[in-house]
């Protein structure tokens, strides 16, 4: 809370403060006591980052809930039909899953460096560098998805009219295919919209609108991106790897 | 300084790490059959890996309290709804003539 700009409104009055806030070049920093991306509803930039950053936690505890129905679901059809759980998700490809659940994890670690970049006012540069990566990483697992799903067409196992099931339980198996394609469809437009965001966020940085003093536009997706990896961490184990010690089918 | 620890490279490549071991051991424990106990390791680790990822990469370990009351009503009424909904289907018949 020691900076120039944090101090600024109640520093002696100001009153020159509204004079001064005129338009004028953003890192002219020596002719106003404001920071520009302060807003005038904040005391200070601490104070906003701290309510940007508690209004994305909202948000995300609704996302929790929004997924949460779908793990709910899961819960009970599989409480429900535990063979058929198995059997189903015995044919799913755990290898690609592991891959995938690797590239998001890395992801993660490169959304943080974004972050960290921002935060310590690397150049735009390398701020752009992190969040490219973590883009190239984001469109590698759906790449990666795009391939399960079509192979999933392939071989009919999507369920509707056309669902084919060789194994012991095709109903049980049908409801495991339809929970799958919720989950890992919700989560794969949220990947997208990530993806979306991150475009905006590297687009502000390019133009070097982050430094230590204002980062919360990076802080904030950063927030959405890592839910988005926590998601996928609990629906890679509950629908890859229920079934691998499994023998019969 | 608006708000913000800044973490050390090194402990978020630590992080990281970590939770590749976590999904390396977690994918292994999947081809042994331990009985429900697969499920108890699987969901285990889990819980520790979203927990890292919170903790750190979300740096809520450096929040506010606010911060941490807020994200932790979000799990703590997830675990309400499936508390709740599996005591309900978990009983149904288990009084003579009330199943469905």
């Amino acid at each position: 809370m020691s900076d120039s700009y944090s101090q600024a409104p109640t520093a002696g009055g100001m009153p020159g403060r509204v004079a001064i806030q005129t338009p004028g070049n953003p890192h002219d920093g020596h002719s106003h006591p404001h920071h520009p991306k302060l807003q005038h509803h904040f005391d200070d930039m601490a104070q906003q980052a701290e309510a940007s950053t508690l209004g994305m936690w909202v948000f995300l505890v609704t996302e929790i809930m929004f997924f949460g129905g779908l793990f709910m679901a899961y819960l009970l059809y599989r409480w429900a039909n535990p063979m058929g759980f198995q059997e189903a998700s015995s044919h799913l490809n755990v290898w690609l899953g592991a891959f995938n659940t690797a590239v998001l994890i890395f992801s993660s670690l490169t959304m943080a460096m974004a972050v960290r970049a921002a935060q310590t006012s690397a150049p735009a540069k390398s701020q752009v560098m992190w969040l490219v990566a973590t883009m190239i990483l984001g469109a590698v697992f759906l790449g990666v998805k795009v391939v399960e799903y079509a192979d999933k067409f392939k071989h009919h196992t999507v369920p509707g009219p056309h669902f084919v099931w060789d194994g012991q339980y095709p109903a049980a198996a049908e409801i495991f295919y339809s929970i799958y394609f919720c989950m890992t469809g919700l989560h794969a437009v949220h990947m997208v919209i990530g993806i979306g965001i991150m475009l905006w966020i590297t687009w502000m940085a390019a133009r070097r609108q982050f430094d230590s003093n204002y980062y919360t536009p990076v802080e904030v997706a950063g927030l959405y991106w890592h839910f988005v990896d926590i998601v996928w961490i609990f629906l890679f184990p509950l629908l890859y790897l229920i079934g691998r010690h499994y023998g019969g089918h | 300084m608006s708000a913000g620890h800044v973490a050390p490279i090194k402990m978020y490549v630590a992080i990281f790490m970590a939770l590749m071991v976590g999904t390396i051991v977690t994918v292994a424990v999947a081809f042994f059959d331990f009985g429900y106990m697969n499920n108890v390791i699987m969901l285990a680790i889990a819980v520790t890996k979203a927990l890292l990822v919170v903790l750190f990469f979300m740096h809520v370990r450096w929040g506010t309290r606010l911060t941490w009351v807020v994200a932790g009503a979000g799990f703590f009424w997830l675990l309400i709804m499936f508390t709740l909904t599996m005591a309900d289907y978990m009983t149904r018949g288990m009084i003579a003539g009330t199943l469905r």
